[in-house]
């Protein structure tokens, strides 16, 4: 029974893992073909990824508009927790489905949406437009992420600041804000990384001025797959893996 | 910062900015799916005139409206090239076949004032049917369930009934189908997968837990584009998977494995099976060891202690599961798009052609108003069953 479970459950992480480690190595390949055995180990693929007017300049914007996004996200997501928490008011159900409706509308329909209303006002094709967009799908997980930390700080000691005189702007830094910090910390990094991954809105909102690579991907899996192609995507995974390294980290509970 | 006031205020800016950026945008998109103007724009007269038109003979005054609003059209379509007749025309060929050219050919008939109703009549014998007078009184707007019809293959026939579209123009039932259909599929493949694993990680020693853990996470976590690249990498023709099959022996020929449902259903499953897995996973954890040795000690063999302790205990993860995997799923665009072939697309890539191809926000609207219904059916259901306090998450 147990060695069972441990067979099936072995065999469906290897499907899971397998995947993407298998096409790793690929990248590093001396030869040209996307099959093994390999004809020898070179970075020539890195060489021509960074040295490529396609991919490179598609990188720095795409790390462009995660950090301005995850930063816009978390400036106006971390006062709407904060907010959320402190106290119930009528209407806190409906307010919490508006901040969350990012994460349940298929990113299609988003990306169409806000094609129709940005391409009047100018916004398509922009970087501003892009970073809102991606900031609006990002948010919901700053919110999220926040109210999950809130949840565990005591409200008491807000009442203790005042009662020390601090004013609510002074207590919240002072008193909440180093508290919560880890939570914002990963909110900022799941919006981020949300940045980072969201294709379907680039595809659609971003024209030929603002590329990124998920973008640069699809352009290059459609075309044809080459072993570039396979050296972005293990940058993108080890990106992602760094990323995966610091939520870990700021979520490693408290000692 | 206190108070009612002060939370408020504090939550008003980021709400302010979705309703603006996000809310507003999605629902004037939506609104298209309904909106009905390209008639109204062009014929205003004669939509005036045939408000009050009892269905009986044709009146004259609405040959003379007709003609009225096609001479001014064509003036305004000449200076501006908006081209307000072709749309018109082309809105008008939904309710009645044949006017897409019939509408600008009367145009050119009546550029004179005079003898009005004998010049329509003689572009074309249509028109003296009560057939395209009765398309120009349903198009009049301000709205209209065509296009939301549409998107189930039905249309409505001469006298306003809904119908059947015709065989050969039923399109968009097939694509629904297709879209539930490969939803659900995923959804109980990842069930089937992600189910043991959770339970494995759940009672695996705790030194071994951080790395199950994290070989769920490291997918979970690496872009969509990428898996959906290393997919094509292994299913290529003369990709990995084949050349391995083709060294062992097992095979001949390549197989076709790439462009085709099977390549879609795959990538889909190893996407989304975190999404299964990570739910399940939290509330197994916390399941009290006591009760399958209660249940033990009380004589249940371990079919049964699973049976009627552990299965139920799981539901809630199960279903919270279900529902992260089979809502995914019903808007993915990516991966059928890269890995699939013309018969594997799914509503999001027809909601993405009508926009970006065809240039028909109607029709684009109309199926995501679609897709949007199939989510809230299947989170509506959800809530009904299971109820929205047990879910809960990694």
């Amino acid at each position: 029974m147990r060695a069972a479970l441990w067979a099936i459950g072995v065999l469906v992480l290897l499907f899971l893992v397998l995947p993407i480690l298998v096409v790793v190595p690929l990248s590093f390949s001396a030869g040209s073909f996307l099959t093994y055995p390999l004809p020898g180990l070179s970075l020539r693929w890195y060489a021509a990824f960074f040295a490529s007017d396609f991919w490179l300049p598609a990188l720095w914007n795409s790390l462009l508009v995660g950090s301005a996004s995850a930063a816009l996200a978390t400036l106006f997501g971390v006062p709407a927790a904060f907010g959320l928490w402190r106290a119930d008011f009528p209407g806190r159900r409906i307010m919490m489905a508006v901040i969350l409706a990012p994460m349940v509308v298929p990113a299609i329909v988003v990306a169409v949406a806000l094609l129709l209303a940005f391409g009047p006002r100018g916004l398509a094709n922009t970087f501003g437009g892009l970073v809102a967009a991606h900031a609006m799908l990002g948010v919901p997980f700053v919110v999220v992420t926040v109210l999950a930390a809130l949840s565990r700080f005591d409200a008491v000691l807000l009442r203790a600041a005042a009662a020390c005189g601090a004013g609510p702007w002074r207590a919240f830094f002072r008193v909440c804000l180093p508290r919560i910090a880890p939570g914002v910390a990963a909110g900022a990094v799941f919006a981020f990384a949300t940045s980072l991954d969201e294709t379907v809105v680039v595809l659609f909102l971003a024209g030929p001025g603002q590329r990124t690579l998920p973008r640069q991907m699809f352009a290059g899996l459609n075309d044809e797959i080459s072993l570039t192609v396979m050296a972005a995507a293990t940058l993108m995974a080890a990106l992602s893996v760094l990323l995966l390294g610091a939520v870990a980290l700021l979520q490693r509970p408290a000692r | 910062m206190t108070g009612r006031r002060g939370a408020i205020l504090l939550v008003a800016p980021l709400l302010l900015a979705l309703l603006v950026g996000f809310i507003a945008p999605i629902g004037a998109f939506l609104w298209r799916a309904v909106a009905d103007d390209e008639v109204a724009s062009v014929l205003p007269r004669s939509i005036a005139v045939l408000r009050g038109w009892d269905g009986g003979a044709v009146p004259e005054a609405a040959f003379i409206a007709l003609a009225e609003d096609l001479r001014e059209a064509r003036i305004r379509d000449a200076e501006t090239g908006a081209g307000g007749i072709a749309r018109a025309a082309a809105r008008l060929n939904a309710e009645f076949p044949g006017l897409r050219s019939l509408l600008p050919a009367t145009g050119r008939r009546v550029t004179q004032p005079g003898e009005e109703q004998a010049k329509i009549l003689s572009a074309g014998e249509a028109w003296a049917t009560q057939g395209p007078w009765r398309a120009i009184q349903r198009a009049g707007g301000p709205v209209s369930d065509y296009r939301l019809l549409a998107t189930l293959d039905l249309r409505r026939d001469g006298e306003g009934t809904i119908t059947q579209a015709p065989a050969d123009a039923r399109v968009y039932r097939d694509v629904l189908l297709r879209t539930l259909w490969i939803s659900a599929f995923t959804t109980l493949i990842c069930l089937l997968m992600g189910y043991p694993l959770a339970w494995l990680i759940a009672t695996a020693p705790p030194r071994a837990q951080p790395w199950l853990l994290g070989a769920v996470l490291l997918p979970f976590w690496t872009s969509l584009i990428v898996r959906t690249a290393a997919w094509m990498v292994l299913l290529q023709k003369e990709g990995i998977v084949n050349s391995a099959l083709l060294g062992t022996g097992l095979i001949a020929e390549p197989l076709p494995l790439l462009l085709n449902r099977f390549a879609v259903l795959v990538a889909m499953v190893h996407i989304l099976l975190p999404f299964m897995v990570l739910p399940v996973l939290a509330v197994v954890r916390e399941v009290d060891p006591r009760l399958p040795r209660a249940a033990a000690s009380l004589g249940a063999g371990r079919l049964r202690i699973f049976r009627r302790v552990l299965l139920p205990l799981s539901l809630p993860g199960v279903g919270a599961g279900c529902l992260l995997v089979f809502v995914q799923a019903l808007g993915f665009y990516v991966t059928p798009a890269l890995l699939g072939g013309p018969n594997d697309q799914m509503l999001a890539w027809f909601i993405g052609f009508h926009a970006n191809r065809l240039v028909d926000w109607g029709m684009a609207a109309a199926l995501s108003v679609l897709l949007l219904a199939a989510v809230a059916v299947v989170i509506g259901l959800y809530g009904r069953l299971v109820g929205f306090d047990k879910v809960r998450t990694a």
